[in-house]
């Protein structure tokens, strides 16, 4: 224990805050700002919004509750945080629609000045809870945000209904004091971006100072806390969602590949961010497209793709559904295509905000006919990065499109991230045929459009624009090399099974499976793909506390898998597979190996808990 | 490198080796040959031309153009030609459709395409019928149509192209036939040189499933008295003699008039490069169908910024201010910190 400002300072190893609210008072800005000041202080974080699907749900109801929870910790973590050590609620719905996350013994720091009879019938609650017994179990701090926010605010000259609005600044200056985040950083952040608006900014300035004050002066029980900064590796590190992540993969992807960038996407959420960034991106050559709808959007970027540039497009569950016979087109045109799938709960339009892994499936066999291609997932915010770049790369090398799978958790979460140093990215270029391949019977040089590279068995990327390489490709099937319409029986076996071979091929050029057995004597893995890696990760370290032999393997290569997997599966007289559907990567595993994988499912709209992956593998142990 | 002069050709050139395999007769031989024949005039080189199509009898065009070509899936052609126009405005694409490819399956890609004017020359095959799945209604088909799917009789109201391109506010239309090479010749000309959509429907035969659909306005003796010739700048004016015109009354319609009832002045003075599309849209409902008395030509033609030429100025203009992109500050544009 040290002491700081005649306060004893406790010293945690980790904390996990959820900051809640109605979506109307800035509860995602503010924990954002808790965020940067935790990263810059040294921690490592990863965070997670939980905010409604309606944009403007009505003010005060359970359906307008917008969350932002934060573990910060003082050494490497992967999640978000199972149960929140501390719960800030600015009104009765945010307490109610959150308190069945907290565990007994945790800290609600309430505004109580929002706990007033209309906004307690809003919530559902028939009594107030700060007054019936009911939240005996947990530290209740009651604190008159609202009113305490006005009386701060007055010297700004802000009204009194707009100087309300800075609450949110007051709840982080409170909570900032409890865990000795240092105030410069938020203060000095305010200033520029509310530079335009000198009013705003004074009283977000003295809501801040004045919740930082009162925790010092209130004495909060128990705090300040402090949790000391993290052994990072060295570098520069940024925070980074999922989102950002997959968008700069592809502006680098594109540098990369020497290639334009051409993103035609339609609106969808969980993926829109990622057409909001490569929008602001112009000046990297990027063109952006929003289409009229999912089937232009994946129809454009194939156009663009077949003139040279690097198409992509970007959407969830629904959108993926639309364009399902565009892949299949450029399945058979063989041109290189990349199609994001930011995964949201499903069917049809399901839980358009919340997480979800159950399209798997679709990626690997929603098409007619044989239509195999590459798929990758992405398992943290920040790998989204290398993510794209390795679909691009697979993309180009064997013209093929590729899905990239993320979801709404990865894409909406953040964790710092050591900035990779461009230099020792890879080069991916592969660049165009640019004369004839072959010589004709007469010995004249020709060009065949489908004559294979014998190694990759992809065919030639001749562009329009190149003289003596006109062509025609479309979606009916083509004669072996020349690419000429056939419907001939045994040439459409041998494409059949050509295309198939080129991705089936592409396991010889992906890493071997990520083998995670220290000991090397579990008989249990662990199986994962995409963003279950930190709960998976989470929940293994704490078994092997517990002395249970377990191994680990993360899937990012999904389709084909990495060359080994059936040789590291024999290796465990049991496989368990959490993943949240109701066990897709599981089927593929039995279907292809033969082995008894067991899935471990859940589809509730929200990430696993490390703590439920733990007592899953327990009990499938002991089974 | 420096731009060589386009090398001369000769229709031949523009032709490939595919084995042309439409119903002997079909009047897409004669669109094909009118096309391949215009080539050589256009300037343009044969590396540098994309045709890209959707499914259906006339989607099969790019196989026998010997240039670049794509042969898409149905409804979609124009969706991946604006991906490449935008993405290669170097190139000279066009797309080839049919009244169901572009008016139904495809009919949203169409409407956007032309609103948003892409650089591209469409060319719709209207013959009114589902040719290559033998024989159904197609959305230009007339009303009470017999066919395969509508045995009693179609109960659809059909499409008027011409007006649907009108309403989505497209830069160039057009409308010519298949038994006037000259005019088909023309009007692709012209559809080609406008910078922008130049949209162009072609009244095609097909003499298998719909045959003589168009035969009350197109046979050569029906031509004068059915056919109104639209030239910019002149009176709308047609028959044997140049006996009637087309008048707008007090009432705002469109209306076929004996030029010796009204007086010359009165004809209605053909205006297509008039901003505004409600002119040419009267005109496209002067015909309920192509039984009655029906303009041909060029409708409307305006300038209007294309979208590729605007999102690659863009990006020019965005490489100009900003500077051009450096993959390590855009790395550490957000708040950074070191360890």
């Amino acid at each position: 224990m040290t002491e700081t400002a005649g306060h004893p300072l406790h010293e945690l190893e980790k904390v996990v805050i959820r900051f809640a609210g109605d979506s109307g008072d800035g509860m995602q800005l503010t924990g954002d700002r808790f965020s940067v000041s935790s990263a810059i202080f040294g921690n490592d974080l990863s965070t997670v919004p939980d905010y409604p699907a309606e944009i403007r749900a009505p003010a005060g109801t359970l359906a307008g509750v917008s969350a932002f929870q934060i573990h910060i910790s003082d050494h490497d973590i992967l999640t978000p945080g199972d149960s929140p050590n501390v719960l800030v609620a600015m009104n009765p719905a945010a307490l109610r629609a959150n308190l069945k996350d907290m565990a007994a013994g945790s800290t609600l720091i309430v505004n109580v000045d929002a706990f007033v009879d209309r906004n307690l019938a809003k919530a559902g609650y028939d009594e107030n809870p700060l007054a019936d017994g009911s939240l005996s179990g947990f530290t209740v701090f009651e604190v008159p945000m609202t009113s305490l926010t006005l009386e701060a605010a007055k010297p700004s000259g802000a009204k009194s209904r707009d100087a309300e609005r800075s609450k949110n600044f007051f709840a982080l200056g409170l909570v900032s004091w409890m865990y000795s985040r240092p105030a410069e950083l938020t203060l000095t952040w305010i200033e520029q971006k509310f530079a335009k608006a000198p009013t705003v900014a004074e009283a977000n300035t003295l809501a801040f100072k004045a919740g930082y004050n009162f925790g010092e002066t209130a004495e909060l029980v128990g705090g300040p806390f402090t949790v000391k900064a993290t052994a990072f590796k060295p570098g520069t590190y940024t925070s980074i969602s999922g989102n950002t992540a997959l968008a700069w993969g592809l502006v680098a992807a594109g540098q990369l590949a020497k290639l334009p960038v051409f993103l035609a996407s339609y609106p969808i959420t969980p993926a829109s961010d990622i057409l909001h960034e490569l929008s602001k991106r112009q000046n990297f050559g990027v063109r952006t497209m929003q289409a009229e709808d999912e089937i232009a959007a994946v129809g454009a970027a194939l156009g663009a793709a077949y003139g040279g540039h690097l198409g992509v497009t970007t959407t969830s569950g629904p959108g993926m559904d639309l364009k399902s016979e565009t892949v299949g087109l450029a399945i058979s045109l063989e041109l290189p295509l990349v199609v994001i799938d930011v995964q949201r709960g499903g069917p049809s339009t399901g839980l358009p905000t919340k997480t979800e892994q159950a399209d798997l499936l679709m990626a690997m066999y929603g098409r007619h006919g044989e239509a195999p291609l590459p798929i990758i997932a992405a398992r943290t915010p920040g790998h989204c990065f290398y993510a794209a770049i390795e679909a691009v790369r697979i993309a180009l090398k064997y013209r093929t499109p590729v899905i990239l799978l993320s979801d709404g958790y990865l894409a909406n979460s953040a964790e710092p991230w050591r900035l990779p140093r461009v230099d020792e990215l890879p080069d991916i270029s592969v660049g165009y045929a640019t004369g004839p391949n072959a010589t004709d019977a007469d010995g004249k040089d020709e060009f065949l459009p489908y004559l294979r590279d014998p190694e990759t068995l992809a065919r030639p990327w001749a562009v329009p624009g190149t003289a003596g390489l006109e062509h025609r490709v479309g979606g009916l099937e083509k004669a072996d090399r020349t690419g000429a319409i056939s419907y001939e029986g045994d040439n459409h076996e041998l494409m059949v099974r050509m295309r198939a071979a080129k991705i089936a091929g592409i396991a010889a050029d992906i890493p071997p499976l990520d083998l995670d057995d220290p000991g090397g004597d579990a008989d249990v893995l662990v199986l994962g793909w995409g963003s279950t890696y930190g709960s998976i990760v989470a929940a293994v370290e704490r078994l092997r506390r517990r002395g249970k032999k377990v191994a680990r393997a993360h899937l990012v290569h999904l389709n084909p898998f990495p060359a080994d997997l059936g040789d590291v599966l024999s290796r465990y007289r049991k496989v368990f597979v959490p993943e949240n559907n109701l066990g897709q990567l599981t089927a593929l595993i039995r279907a292809e190996f033969l082995v008894d994988a067991r899935a471990i499912t859940k589809v509730q709209g929200q990430r696993f808990l490390y703590s439920e992956i733990e007592a899953a593998v327990l009990a499938l142990m002991e089974a | 490198m420096s731009d060589v002069q386009v090398p001369l050709t000769t229709k031949k050139d523009w032709a490939s080796d595919q084995e042309v395999r439409w119903c002997p007769g079909c009047g897409d031989y004669s669109i094909l040959s009118a096309v391949q024949m215009l080539m050589p005039d256009l300037g343009m080189r044969r590396e540098k031309t994309v045709f890209i199509s959707g499914i259906g009898c006339s989607s099969r065009f790019p196989y026998y153009m010997n240039t670049y070509g794509l042969h898409s899936i149905h409804g979609r052609a124009l969706p991946m030609a604006t991906g490449l126009a935008v993405s290669r405005p170097d190139l000279d694409v066009w797309v080839v459709t049919g009244d169901g490819d572009a008016l139904s399956i495809g009919g949203n890609h169409l409407i956007h395409a032309l609103r948003r004017n892409v650089n591209l020359t469409i060319l719709l095959f209207n013959n009114q019928i589902y040719g290559l799945t033998k024989g159904q209604y197609s959305p230009t088909s007339e009303e009470g149509k017999v066919t395969k799917s509508t045995p009693f009789g179609s109960v659809d109201h059909p499409f008027n192209p011409v007006a649907l391109a009108l309403g989505a506010e497209a830069t160039f239309v057009a409308r010519t036939h298949d038994l006037d090479r000259t005019h088909m010749m023309e009007t692709f000309r012209r559809a080609h040189d406008h910078l922008g959509a130049g949209f162009v429907e072609i009244y095609q035969n097909c003499n298998v499933f719909n045959d003589g659909a168009f035969d009350k306005i197109t046979a050569r003796e029906a031509r004068p008295r059915m056919l109104i010739p639209l030239v910019h700048g002149r009176p709308v004016r047609f028959g044997a003699d140049n006996e009637l015109g087309v008048v707008v009354d007090a009432q705002g319609q469109a209306r076929i008039v004996a030029v010796a009832d009204v007086g010359e002045d009165a004809i209605l003075l053909h205006d297509e490069r008039r901003d505004d599309p409600g002119l040419a849209f009267l005109l496209s409902h002067l015909a309920r169908g192509p039984s009655e008395p029906t303009p041909i030509g060029v409708f409307r033609a305006v300038e209007r910024p294309d979208y590729g030429a605007l999102l690659n100025h863009q990006v020019v203009a965005a490489a100009e201010r900003l500077g051009p992109g450096d993959l390590s500050d855009l790395l550490a544009s957000g708040t950074t910190w070191q360890t």
